[in-house]
Order: structure tokens, then sequence, then C-alpha cells
């Protein structure tokens, strides 16, 4: 059912019957610890390449988030998700080990946000199962993004740490005491000029200021009627700008957090906190579905956020866009 | 004595280039790559204007150590080389900055096939 | 919102670095690693007392890369340059380290077209740089030359 201009509510119920979390080393020291499903010891995992490393993360983690309620693969109707490498490299060639169909997609830390919106719109039509993935690498990124990991580089302090991790969730029609994804708010490509790639929290900022304000509007919620506002990667320093832009809008967003800002301690000098597309989907898997499930939390709306670059597209001088899906998740009374 | 004096003006000297560099860095936001030519080409002139030397004969290896040095030690081959033919003007530059670019290249095909990258922080 | 105010808030707002101590860090980093070129230096005037100086700077600089390129084999260079930044770029040893580091990251899509191809990929601006003003002021001392 269609709200307002971008927003949708979902008729039937979309149940999040598990999830399954990953962390890299890195994370696991971070403010979460306690909550991963489990740990790499080291960030190449016995694998030849971090890339190899990555596929075969997701390959666990979606592996573990189904054999977690006894599914077998092969009865999930479709994998979807993505990552941040190459043409989505790690997700597609973690899929070749199940056989389940498959859809890659793109939209770069926020590919989790749209992996839920698809999925959910799915599962309320006449898909069983669907199975929404994402990860990234702190090691593969880096190549993909910047530099050589040996090359002695000084990271800026707007920066941020991509996250090694992967979060899978599986979307059911199946009942019981989970999380139900109520509706999603897809946003739109906002650009407002930035082009430094070290600051891509308040190049994405823009974005998830203008998709969860839509959604207010669309929907005539005001931001406390969730427990928690929580976006994707924006970084400490984005997550106060989002704060300072939704306000010039009208909305005061108290309970605004970020997966990113709150992934690394203090202690960790992390600069601005975590990022990539796994980052999200780990926070999700790891802590916000626990806290969901034992009553903590009832009512969230999780936006991930992703910046649209490429090495090449800030070469040639292009500023950074951003993008941000917000989607509702709540626990049934 | 006197060596000790020579390492403090290196020091000085070498630290203030290094300083210099990351002046660029904090208000420019220039890569490491970007930073390496210009200090290379800054090398050049200052060869070039035939300052270098003086400042090497205070500083000694401060100013020859950084990629400056570098720069310094191609323009010294391209004006030996003008004395003796156009050919020789052309590539004695290449010709001193072969010692540096083999060890560079040597090692790090060395150096690439035994190890392998790690990230930062793990 | 207009897209200037949001770039003025955007500068005015965003988290500057600690300036005064990267530059102590490049400093004393940058200062210490021309000291033990230094040494290199008077070592080997002593030792290879045959040896012109032009020979003995380029002697110099190949240890140096040794030396760079060792540290950034064993995962160290990556580390001082977190916090030296200038201080461990600037010199001869960072030149070895943006060649060497490539070279590691991308040996794993094979020895050819992976590490030999990819190995200037940060440094090869540096000898193109090198190269052209090599020729540009070999041409204009040869004219000297002529003229004189």
């Amino acid at each position: 059912m269609k709200v307002g201009k971008q927003t949708y509510f979902l008729d039937n119920k979309v149940y999040i019957q598990s999830a399954y979390s990953l962390a890299g080393p890195y994370e696991s020291k971070g403010n979460f610890r306690e909550y991963f499903d489990s740990v790499m010891e080291d960030d190449e995992w016995k694998c030849k390449s971090h890339e190899m490393a990555e596929i075969e993360m997701q390959r666990y983690v979606i592996g573990e988030c189904l054999s977690r309620v006894n599914v077998n693969p092969m009865d999930c109707d479709v994998i979807m998700g993505g990552d941040l490498i190459n043409q989505i490299v790690p997700t597609s060639f973690s899929a070749r080990d199940f056989r389940t169909p498959f859809m890659g997609l793109y939209n770069a830390c926020a590919t989790f946000g749209e992996a839920m919106a698809i999925g959910s719109t799915l599962v309320n039509g006449d898909f069983e199962k669907v199975v929404c993935c994402t990860s990234s690498h702190y090691a593969t990124a880096e190549r993909q993004y910047r530099y050589p990991l040996e090359l002695g580089t000084q990271p800026t302090p707007e920066s941020q740490w991509t996250v090694t991790g992967s979060g899978a969730v599986l979307l059911s029609k199946k009942q019981g005491n989970y999380p139900l994804v109520k509706g999603y708010t897809i946003g739109r490509v906002v650009d407002f000029g930035l082009s430094d790639p070290n600051n891509m929290g308040g190049a994405m900022a823009p974005a998830a200021s203008n998709t969860i304000v839509t959604h207010f509007r669309d929907t005539g919620r005001s931001p406390d009627y969730y427990d928690m506002i929580i976006t994707g990667d924006l970084g400490r320093f984005g997550r106060e700008t989002l704060h300072y832009l939704a306000k010039k809008e009208g909305y005061v967003l108290d309970n605004l957090n970020d997966c990113g800002s709150l992934m690394y301690s203090e202690a960790q000098k992390a600069g601005q906190g975590g990022s990539g597309a796994g980052c999200c989907s780990l926070v999700f898997a790891a802590y916000l579905y626990k806290k969901l499930i034992d009553g903590s939390l009832k009512k969230i709306l999780f936006v991930p956020t992703g910046a649209m670059l490429s090495k090449d597209s800030a070469l040639q001088g292009e500023s950074i866009p951003g993008i941000a899906h917000a989607v509702v998740i709540e626990m049934e009374d | 004595m006197e060596i000790f004096l020579g390492f403090v003006k290196a020091f000085a000297v070498g630290g203030l280039v290094c300083m210099i560099a990351q002046i660029f860095i904090n208000k420019t936001k220039m890569t490491s790559a970007r930073i390496l030519v210009m200090f290379l080409l800054l090398g050049v002139f200052l060869e070039f204007v035939g300052a270098f030397k003086f400042i090497e004969e205070f500083a000694g290896a401060g100013i020859t150590i950084p990629i400056t040095g570098f720069g310094s030690t191609i323009v010294k081959g391209a004006q030996e080389g003008a004395k003796i033919g156009l050919f020789e003007a052309v590539t004695y530059g290449f010709r001193n900055m072969a010692g540096g670019l083999t060890a560079a290249i040597f090692f790090g095909f060395l150096f690439a096939i035994i190890f392998k990258s790690h990230s930062k922080k793990a | 919102m207009e897209d200037k105010q949001y770039m003025e808030y955007i500068h005015t707002h965003a988290q500057k670095s600690n300036h005064a101590l990267t530059l102590v860090w490049a400093f004393l980093v940058g200062g210490f690693i021309c000291c033990i070129g230094q040494a290199f230096r008077d070592i080997f005037e002593v030792a290879l007392p045959n040896w012109d100086e032009g020979k003995i700077a380029a002697l110099v600089s190949m240890t140096m890369i040794f030396l760079g390129s060792f540290l950034t084999a064993i995962g160290v260079y990556d580390k001082i340059g977190m916090h030296a930044g200038g201080g461990s770029i600037v010199p001869i040893t960072g030149f070895a380290n943006s060649v060497v580091s490539p070279a590691m990251e991308f040996n794993k899509e094979g020895i050819v077209l992976g590490m030999m191809a990819k190995m200037f990929v940060i440094a090869g601006p540096i000898i193109v740089a090198g190269t052209v003003s090599s020729v540009v002021t070999g041409l204009i001392y040869w004219i000297v030359e002529l003229i004189k």
C-alpha cells in the first residue's frame, strides 16, 4: 500500500525469522563484542586472498542464518544481497555454493536496506523465504577505493574505517516471535556537491535526512513514534550533520543512532567510525535483531545509507551523491 | 663534534622538508603520489637554479634523502651529459636515476614474492 | 537548503586534524630517516674512499630504498606512516614504499599482470616527472652549451 510519495506499507506479515552475524577481528574488539554470533580470528580466514575471504564470509553467514532455523537453502526462493567489490563478486560467488535463485543488488553501503525493501515486498507477495545478505571487508575495500594496504598513508580525521563483517537475515511468512518488516521508504539519490572521498558522512547525511523527512511527511508520524532511528554508516560527524539537517526541516531526532559510529570504541581510534555495506547488516543481525526479540526495542526505523562513488568518478572531479532507504521494523504487540 | 653537528643539521633540514609536506597534506588533502611528484620537481628546480648545492653543503643527507635529492641527481646528470652531446644530454638524467630505480624495482619484485600485505589493524 | 550553505556548514563543523601534532610527527620521523641516511653516507665515505660523490649518493639511496622496502614488506612502514604522514612519504624510503606496497598488494593477480604491471600505480608519476624533467633540463643545458 502506497502512502505519500515514496513510502509503502506491506499488507501481509513479513517476519524476520532469523539473523546471523560474523565480525572481523578488529570489530570483535569494538562496542558490540558481546553480540556477534561469530568472530573471525584474522581477516584472511585461511583463504588465499581477502576477496576470497569475503566470499567465504558471506557463504558462512547465509549458511548459518538458515541452519539456525533448520531451513534448507534449497527451500529458499531467492538469495539477494550485495557488497562493494567490483561487480559485486563476493556476493555472486558466495551464491554459487547454494542451489538457490540469486539476485545481486548494488546501492553502495545502503544495499542492505535495498535488499530488505525488495525482499519484504517479495515475501508480501508470493515468495515464501528470502535471504538478504551484505558484507564488506576492510582489505578489499581499501584496494577497491583507496591504496594498497602497505602504503604508508595517514587517515584523515573525517575518514571512516571499513567494517570487516557480514550479516544475513531470513525474511519469511513463518509466524512466530519475530520482528516484522512493516514497510519502507525508498530514498532518492541526493547530492549536495561534496567531493571529498574522505568525508563520506557529510556526503550521505543529506540523503539520509531527505529519506527520513520524507518518511515522516508521508506517514504523518513523528520521530518519537520509533524507539530508535538508526542510520547505516554516517559516522559521528555524519550523524551530527543529519541531526542538524533534520532539525532545519522541523524534525528533532533525539533517538537518532548510527551503526557506524557505534561500531568501534573510543580507544580503537577508528576516525569517525565504521562504514561499508557490511556495517549496517552486521549491526542489525548482531545487535538490533536481538534487542527486538528480547523486547528492549519495539519499533525502529532502520536507515542504511550509501555513498555512490568509484575511484574514477572521484578522479574525474565528480561529487559524491548519497542514498538512503528507510525500513520500518516492529515487534508484534 | 663535527659529525654530530652534521647529524643535527640533517635532522633539522630533513625534518623541515617533511613538515612542509605535511602542511600540504593537511591543507590540500594531497595523496602521497602528488606529494612525491611535487617534491621531486622542487628538487629539480632547486638544482636547476643552483640553490641545491648550497643546501646540500649545509644539510647533507637532510636534503638528499628526501625525494628532492632524486630530482637533483637527475639535473646533475643532464648537466653532465649536455657537455658531451645531445644524446647524452637527454639520457644522462635517467642514468642517474638508475641506481634508485633498480633498487626499488628489484626489491619490490623480491619482497612481493616473499611477503603478503596485511591490514593496518587486525 | 542551498548547497552552498551546506558546504559552509561542512567546512565549519568538520573535525580538523590535530595540525600541530601531525607536524611534530612529520618533523621527527622525517629528520630521523635523514639522519640514518647521513650515517650511511659517513660510513660509505670512509669504507669506499675510491668512489666518487655521485656513486656514494646513489649507494646511500639504494640502501635507504632497501630499508624502506624491507620495512614495507614486514608490515612496519604503513604503521609508521599512519603517524608520520609526510615524514615517511617524502624521504626516498617513501618512494620505495610506494613501489613495494602495490607490488605486494597485487601479486594475488599473478606475477606478470598483477605484480609487475601494477608495481607503478603510485610511483609511476614520479618516474614520468623525473624522466620528463631530465629531458627538458638536458635540452636546455645542451642549448646553453651550443651557444657558449
